[in-house]
Formats: C-alpha cells, sequence, structure tokens
C-alpha cells in the first residue's frame, strides 16, 4: 500500500472511531445543541425586546447565534484529543506508524461534522421563532462558506489547545472563552451601541467581522471588505491551529 | 536464539537543565526478559520513549531489531510493540472493537482482523466482555486488552512500561503468566517496574536505573548478592534512648530524624531473641519493633547509598 493511500485508510478508520465516540455519548451533541437555544430563547424572548437594532430582532440575533453555537460544540474535542495525549493513545498510533494527518484530520472533520449539525438544529429552531432571511441562492452559499471556514478555523485551534493542555479538565476549560467571546462582538447589540473599551475590542476581535460577513449574506446586504477580512481571520486562525497541532504532536511523547 | 534485540550506547536525553537520561548502555538478548528497574522518575519511561521512536536522544546510538532507531524509525516501527504506562484503550469502544481497530491501522484484511481479534480475546479471557465498552473493564482487564491490542501487529520485540503498576495480586499474577507464555514463543520483552519482586520473578537480566544512570546491572541472582539480607527496625521513645541502643547495637545504622535503628540480621526467630535479651539486659525500652526482608528500598540503599525517597515516602 502507498503512503497516500495507507493515510487515507487510516483517516477513515480514526474517523469511525470518532462517529462512535459521538454516537455512544450523544449528550455531547445534545449539550452542543440545547445550551445555544437555551441562549438564543434568552436573547430573543426575554432581552432582545429592549434592544433597538432596527430590524426584527431574531433576523439580527440568528447569526450571532449561529457562531457562537461552534463554541459550544467544541468541548468534547478538546478533552477528547487531550486524554487520547494523556493517556497514551497517540504513543500507541505513533509507534504503529499511523500518519500524523490521518488522526488530526479524522478529530477535525468530526468536530466540523458535529458542529454543523448543531447548527442546522439552531437554523431550524431561528425560523421556528420567526427568522426570515432575504438571502439569494449565492448568497447562502457564502453564509455556509464563512461558517464552513470558521468551524474549520476553531476546530484546529481546538486540537491543538488540546493537545497541549496539560489534562483533560484543563482542556475543557478552553471552550469557555469561545462561548463568551461572541457576546463581546455584535451578535446580540451593534457594536457602536457599547460603552467605550468594549467597543474597541468588539470591533477588532475576529467575531465581529464574521458575524457581521455571516449577517450580510443573510439579509441580501454582504460587504466585500468585511467579507475579506473575515475570511482572513479564519485562514490566519486555521494555520495557526494546525501548525501548532502539527508542531505539538510532534514533539509531546 | 541469539543476538542483540536491543543495544543502545551512550544514550542521553537533558529537558532544560534537568538532565534525564545520563550515558545509559543496554544490552539486550532476542528471545529473553530484560528489567529496567526504578523508581518513579528515575528515567525509565524516558528510556522506553527513546527505545520505541517516540523521542530523539541528545546523544546515542540505538539499534532495534537490527535497525537504527534514528535513521530507519520504519523498520524499527514495524517489529516493535509497545504498551504503555497507563492503559491506552479507548473507553468507548468494545474490547472487540479496540482489536479490530489496531487490525484496521495495520492494514490487516479484514478477516484477518476479525480471526486475530477472536484468538486475542479467547486467549486473554476477555470473550465474554468483548462486546461491552472498555470503560466498564476492571484494571486487569484493561491492561490485559491494552497488551492484547499491542499484540495485533504480532511484534517481535514488546515494551512493557509498568504493565502491572497498580493491579491487584491476582491480576498481577496472571499478567506473569501472559508475559512468559509471550517470550516462550520466541518474543523478546524489555519491561520496566517499580517492584523488585517482579523482576526477579520474570527476568533474565535487571539492571537498576537511578537518577538516568545504570547503577547495577545483572541477574536477579547477581543483584540480591549485593544486597543486605533483612534487618530489624527499632524505634525509640526519645534521643537518649536512641543514644544507649546505638551504643549497645554498633553494628546497626541510626536515624535521628525517625528515632530509629536498623539492625541487620538474618530475620530468623534465634537472633531475633537474642537481640532483644541485649536491650534487655541494658534495659532499653523499645517504642516499636519490626521485622524487614530486602525490597527496593534495599537494593536502592545498597547500590546508590541513597533510599528510594518517592516510594518509602508512600
Amino acid at each position: 500500500m502507498n503512503a497516500i493511500a495507507a493515510s487515507l485508510a487510516d483517516s477513515a478508520t480514526m474517523m469511525r472511531r470518532n462517529f462512535r465516540h459521538t454516537m455512544r455519548n450523544p449528550l455531547t451533541l445534545l449539550n452542543a445543541i440545547i445550551m445555544p437555544i437555551f441562549v438564543m430563547f434568552l436573547m430573543v424572548y426575554v432581552l432582545g425586546g429592549a434592544f433597538s437594532v432596527g430590524t426584527d430582532y431574531v433576523d439580527y440575533a440568528t447569526p450571532g447565534m449561529i457562531i457562537m453555537t461552534i463554541g459550544y460544540g467544541i468541548g468534547p474535542t478538546a478533552t477528547g484529543v487531550n486524554s487520547d495525549m494523556t493517556t497514551g493513545f497517540i504513543n500507541r498510533l505513533r509507534v504503529m506508524d499511523v500518519s500524523r494527518a490521518a488522526v488530526l484530520n479524522a478529530h477535525v472533520i468530526a468536530t466540523m461534522l458535529r458542529t454543523l449539525v448543531a447548527i442546522a438544529f439552531i437554523i431550524g429552531v431561528a425560523f421556528l421563532m420567526g427568522f426570515s432571511p432575504s438571502a439569494s441562492f449565492p448568497e447562502w452559499l457564502g453564509a455556509i462558506g464563512i461558517v464552513v471556514l470558521t468551524v474549520l478555523a476553531i476546530s484546529w485551534l481546538t486540537i491543538a489547545a488540546g493537545l497541549a493542555a496539560k489534562s483533560p479538565e484543563s482542556a475543557g476549560i478552553l471552550g469557555v472563552p469561545l462561548m463568551l467571546l461572541p457576546f463581546l462582538s455584535s451578535a446580540f447589540v451593534p457594536a457602536d451601541k457599547m460603552g467605550p473599551g468594549a467597543r474597541q475590542f468588539a470591533e477588532y476581535q475576529p467575531f465581529t467581522p464574521i458575524i457581521e460577513t455571516l449577517r450580510g449574506f443573510l439579509t441580501g446586504t454582504p460587504s466585500t471588505g468585511t467579507a475579506l477580512t473575515a475570511a482572513a481571520w479564519c485562514v490566519g486562525l486555521a494555520l495557526i491551529g494546525y501548525l501548532w497541532a502539527r508542531a505539538t504532536f510532534t514533539k509531546r511523547a | 536464539m541469539n543476538g542483540s534485540a536491543i543495544v543502545a550506547s551512550g544514550l542521553r536525553k537533558a529537558y532544560k537543565d534537568k538532565i534525564v537520561l545520563d550515558g545509559i548502555d543496554l544490552d539486550v538478548q532476542t528471545g529473553t526478559i530484560f528489567a529496567l528497574l526504578g523508581p518513579n522518575g528515575a528515567g525509565k519511561t524516558t528510556t522506553v520513549n527513546v527505545l520505541t521512536t517516540l523521542l530523539a536522544p541528545d546523544a546515542g546510538k540505538v539499534v532495534v531489531a537490527g535497525h537504527d532507531v534514528a535513521t530507519e524509525t520504519k523498520a524499527v516501527r514495524a517489529a516493535i510493540g509497545v504498551t504503555g504506562q497507563f492503559a491506552s484503550v479507548d473507553d468507548l469502544l468494545t474490547g472487540e472493537e479496540n482489536l479490530l481497530m489496531m487490525a484496521d491501522l495495520l492494514h490487516l484484511p479484514k478477516a484477518e482482523g476479525k480471526r486475530i481479534a477472536d484468538r486475542l480475546l479467547d486467549r486473554f479471557d476477555l470473550v465474554e466482555a468483548a462486546s461491552k465498552p472498555a470503560a466498564s473493564y476492571s484494571g486487569g482487564m484493561r491492561r490485559k486488552l491494552d497488551l492484547a491490542m499491542t499484540l495485533v501487529g504480532d511484534p517481535q520485540i514488546i515494551f512493557l512500561d509498568e504493565p502491572t503498576t497498580g493491579l491487584d495480586p491476582r491480576s498481577r499474577r496472571t499478567m506473569w503468566e501472559i508475559i512468559r507464555e509471550l517470550v516462550a514463543d520466541g518474543t523478546t520483552i524489555f519491561l520496566t517496574t517499580q517492584y523488585l519482586e517482579e523482576a526477579d520473578e520474570l527476568a533474565n537480566r535487571i539492571a537498576v536505573l537511578d537518577q538516568g544512570r545504570l547503577v547495577a546491572e545483572g541477574t536477579a541472582d547477581e543483584l540480591k548478592r549485593r544486597v543486605p539480607g533483612s534487618h530489624v527496625r527499632l524505634r525509640f521513645t526519645d534521643r537518649h534512648e536512641l543514644d544507649v541502643a546505638a551504643r549497645v547495637l554498633h553494628e546497626s545504622t541510626r536515624d535521628d530524624e525517625e528515632l530509629t535503628l536498623r539492625v541487620p540480621g538474618d530475620g530468623g526467630v534465634r537472633s531475633l531473641r537474642e537481640l532483644l535479651d541485649r536491650l534487655d539486659a541494658q534495659s532499653i525500652e523499645v517504642e516499636e519493633l519490626s521485622v524487614h526482608t530486602p525490597d527496593l528500598d534495599d537494593v536502592f540503599l545498597a547500590l546508590t547509598g541513597h533510599g528510594n525517597k518517592e516510594i518509602s515516602a508512600r
């Protein structure tokens, strides 16, 4: 078997393992779906009425909710990758000459699929709550594109951090900033309505251009500049995560 | 069978300014069990990681199964199997799925993988548990599954890093039997352990590792000759009693902090009675008395001049 075929076969084996993990531990998927839905109800029905955002609040908040859902979906990836590292499972694979790519790619793909399933649920709930996007077909493709790119970037960062963390417990905490950062972006309130300090932070953190891009696509008013900024953030973060994960995988025995 | 399965010379490894391996030389004959004995932190796991291609040494050369670890990594990996210090089984998969996953990663045909998995489950008495998730296994079962996963690839040389640490005595005996069977089939075993008893039971040759250096190497009998026999440990209530006793029992060694004396002896009833008579004759009050047979602590005391702190602290 040549190296590429072997690597593909190994990726498939590792992916089967990751899917089994999700299926046998459905709580991880349920948690990734229920928590964001809860936050969404809270924002739209309890707090949203108090914000004036110029449109229906559910239309305003849904793009932020979609991005926020990613943060709730990655916890199991961080702890899973970390326990593979700390229990010696990854060492076992390394001695068996299983390629680094196979192990890491399987984690990335499984995380992406799990997160995208959760996002699909959130979009479904948004529709039930009256979400009415005005995106054309190409704009829908653009929206899906930016979501997939964001999930990819966060997946790689999570895997790298999971590999580097000292214990599964500390790896588990890694998702928390990702759950909180959207609150400090334009996800639920436009940045220009925030107080000084918070406003500057919201304007320059990556979630704001990502959410603005998604919102632009979904409301049929995309802005090329913001979309490019968002894409650049995603590609940059994905690259950092990928290189970090690669280096940690090789170095940590 | 003859020839060397593992040859290491001049291995050195340091993490920042902490020296972990300080010039290790090893020669393990094919078809034998070699035990690396040492306390936690001696460098056992680091040695295993270097020998199994997981870690590059700062200096030194390693040849495993006739291949240089640094330049022929793939050939080395194809010949070895490693079972780490913690049972690295997948908790969410069943025992059988764990084994089949290994067969898939070795790119064995499906039918052959299934046959090997069935045989290993049967051999390690895991048939009943085969379709249960590994999370529900006892410590002994996890270790057995862990070793079975290593055996799917039929390695010539197996590295076992503390294979029985944390196991109950019965599971430990089972593991020992399995290891002996493997060697009977011609496999070479390199194992690390904290237990003198384990090395004694299993190994053809034992090397004692202390703070990154090999302080002794030989057969179990050779090492035991260098270890003092049993001793009696006496504890006193105060310093004065200790002083008096130490004067009477001049062959003993004292520990002022613990208020104890260590009196060498053969562990027999007669010598114990004589010892008590000598203490009585001087009306020395002994707070506590215990008889010790040689253990890893004694090996270390004898070979290195210092105790095995990690273990004696427990």
